[in-house]
């Protein structure tokens, strides 16, 4: 369990986070979603006692992060963006090293290393804990980065952005892995990419400019995008005021707003939440024998939300996150 | 205190995975050897050391020690100079912070890991001894305490260097840094005596670690010396826990 009461982090006269306060449940994924510089690699800093809070709490598994840091770390198994190695060391060789600094014992060591490994599918070939570091591609690089998260084998994991610079191969099976790692973990991992986050997190929490923007399951945030339903409707026949008089009158609707598309007319409708008024706007329009060019039903993705509420925020514009796209 | 041990060890095979401890290596049993064997003369600096190994010298590897004193505040930084700062260039700085360590920890494994190559590199120098040993009959003692004065004077300067590589992450600046405070205790307080009048010279020359060191090769073991490299070893080790502290308030 990570429990975040108003953290806040100055770096020097810059306000990286801004009171910040968040829940954690045992067993969830939670990804922090936000534009680079948004503060989600600060906010896991603070959250693995990397670096302390100007103010405000933190506590992971009831210990807080800055009174009880080494209990706090025994917890946490932390893989930073890039995941950092020595390069010089081979695989087998870095995860015994840090299995020894985890303070697993020597008996165990052994055994940690190989079982992590296998759990990040590094063992196949045999011969892969034998590369020095340095040969590895990015993706195996990665991956030892994430082994050596679960040597210790703690109850939360926090990753760094762990698909970043990978290729979409690779960014698939680290996908799959945090995936699988999800049923017995606590998993925090930050990405700027809202697709992975979609995928893999059963919480998103949406940060900007050092501020929780939004924050709850995909559906729930999906739903606030998609509240009223539009639809869009192209059409030709008679003069697009008459036209979006017409359509104006088809019951549900709320306002229609018309502009020109060529010779063509593009009519957005707006109806009432959960409804859907394409069949009611396309008779309207049928009865008139106006010309139907196109009609559709506009979702706007969570993608444009995401875009649209962390632009809000970095814009520094006070206006709630709003579920409107256009 | 484990741990301490499991980062001093990757540390020291750290250095031998990395070129540059192989070639100060080199460059440092070359020096040593061509002193040993052939002294050295820099006739316009009036410097003139005459070989260790000729035939009617004393039976002691002094004047080497004398040499490796200075040289080793330029050798020193170079192999130290990598120890923090090359955590922080590459980030793996956040890896080993958010281990179960503590600064102590980190701090004292690179010390001694430092100093373990450090002691290797002197234990080398070990032939030339030997050598004296062979062709003459050095008095035991006096080698000792040469050797013990290297111990104490290498700590101190392995301690320094640390120091200046816990303040950047350019390995390069920490070297200098490392070599520019070594030369402050050593060389720059020997100018500063010879400015200075009297009673201020006198203690200042006492806080000049080569000062504090020449008594050990001749064979005398002052407590004070002991002490103050000691306590130089210990307050450099102290700063730098404290500066890597003070990098997490930024």
């Amino acid at each position: 369990m990570i429990e975040v009461k108003k953290l806040t982090k100055w770096y020097g006269r810059t306000l990286a986070v801004d009171n910040i306060s968040f829940h954690v449940k045992d067993g969830s994924v939670v990804g922090f979603l936000g534009p680079n510089a948004a503060g989600k690699t600060t906010t896991l800093r603070i959250l693995t006692c990397f670096m302390p809070a100007t103010s405000g709490s933190a506590k992971v598994q009831g210990f807080d992060v800055f009174t009880q840091s080494v209990e706090v770390r025994k917890r946490v198994g932390y893989m930073p963006e890039n995941a950092p190695l020595y390069p010089e060391m081979r695989v087998r060789e870095y995860l015994m090293f840090r299995a020894a600094l985890r303070g697993i014992p020597g008996q165990q060591r052994r055994k940690a290393v190989d079982r992590a490994a296998e759990q990040c599918w590094l063992s196949k070939p045999e011969s892969m804990m034998h590369r020095r570091i340095d040969q590895l591609s990015r993706g195996y690089r990665q991956r030892v980065g994430l082994a050596d998260c679960l040597l210790h084998d703690p109850p939360v994991l926090v990753l760094d952005e762990p698909t970043i610079g990978l290729d979409p191969a690779q960014v698939r099976e680290m996908r799959n892995l945090v995936r699988q790692l999800g049923e017995n973990h606590t998993i925090v991992l930050s990405s700027h990419i809202l697709a992975e986050v979609e995928q893999v997190c059963g919480e998103i929490i949406i940060i900007a400019a050092g501020r929780i923007a939004a924050e709850g399951t995909p559906a729930e945030l999906r739903r606030r995008v998609t509240g009223p339903s539009r639809v869009i409707i192209e059409l030709r026949g008679e003069q697009p005021e008459t036209m979006a008089k017409v359509l104006a009158e088809v019951p549900g609707v709320v306002d229609v707003q018309h502009a020109r598309a060529g010779n063509w007319t593009r009519l957005t409708v707006q109806g009432p939440e959960d409804d859907d008024l394409r069949p009611a706007v396309a008779q309207a329009a049928m009865q008139k024998g106006y010309s139907l060019r196109e009609l559709r039903r506009e979702i706007s993705s969570l993608e444009d939300f995401f875009i649209q509420i962390t632009y809000q925020q970095s814009m520094g514009a006070a206006s709630p996150a709003g579920a409107e796209a256009s | 205190m484990r741990k301490v041990l499991t980062l001093a060890r990757r540390e020291l095979s750290a250095y031998f995975f990395s070129p540059m401890a192989y070639v100060v290596a080199f460059l440092f049993l070359l020096t040593v050897g061509m002193l040993f064997l052939w002294g050295l003369k820099v006739p316009f600096l009036k410097i003139r050391i005459e070989p260790v190994f000729r035939t009617g010298a004393e039976s002691t590897l002094r004047p080497l020690f004398d040499v490796l004193a200075y040289g080793l505040v330029i050798v020193v930084p170079l192999l130290t100079m990598r120890l923090m700062a090359e955590e922080f260039r590459s980030g793996t700085i956040e890896t080993l912070m958010t281990a179960p360590v503590t600064d102590t920890d980190v701090i004292g494994g690179k010390f001694l890991g430092a100093m373990a190559l450090y002691l290797l590199l002197l234990a080398a120098t070990g032939v030339f001894f030997l050598l004296v040993v062979i062709f003459g009959q050095p008095d035991w003692g006096v080698a000792g305490m040469g050797y013990l004065g290297m111990i104490l004077l290498g700590a101190s300067y392995v301690s320094v260097g640390l120091f200046a590589s816990t303040l950047t992450g350019h390995q390069l600046v920490a070297g200098l840094i490392g070599i520019a405070i070594l030369a402050f205790f050593t060389a720059g307080l020997y100018l500063l005596v010879l400015v200075l009048p009297g009673s201020y010279g006198d203690a200042i020359s006492r806080a000049n670690m080569i000062n504090n060191f020449s008594y050990f090769p001749k064979g005398v073991l002052d407590a004070r010396s002991v002490v103050f490299f000691i306590t130089i070893t210990a307050f450099f080790l102290f700063l730098s826990v404290k500066v890597l502290e003070s990098r997490r308030w930024r």
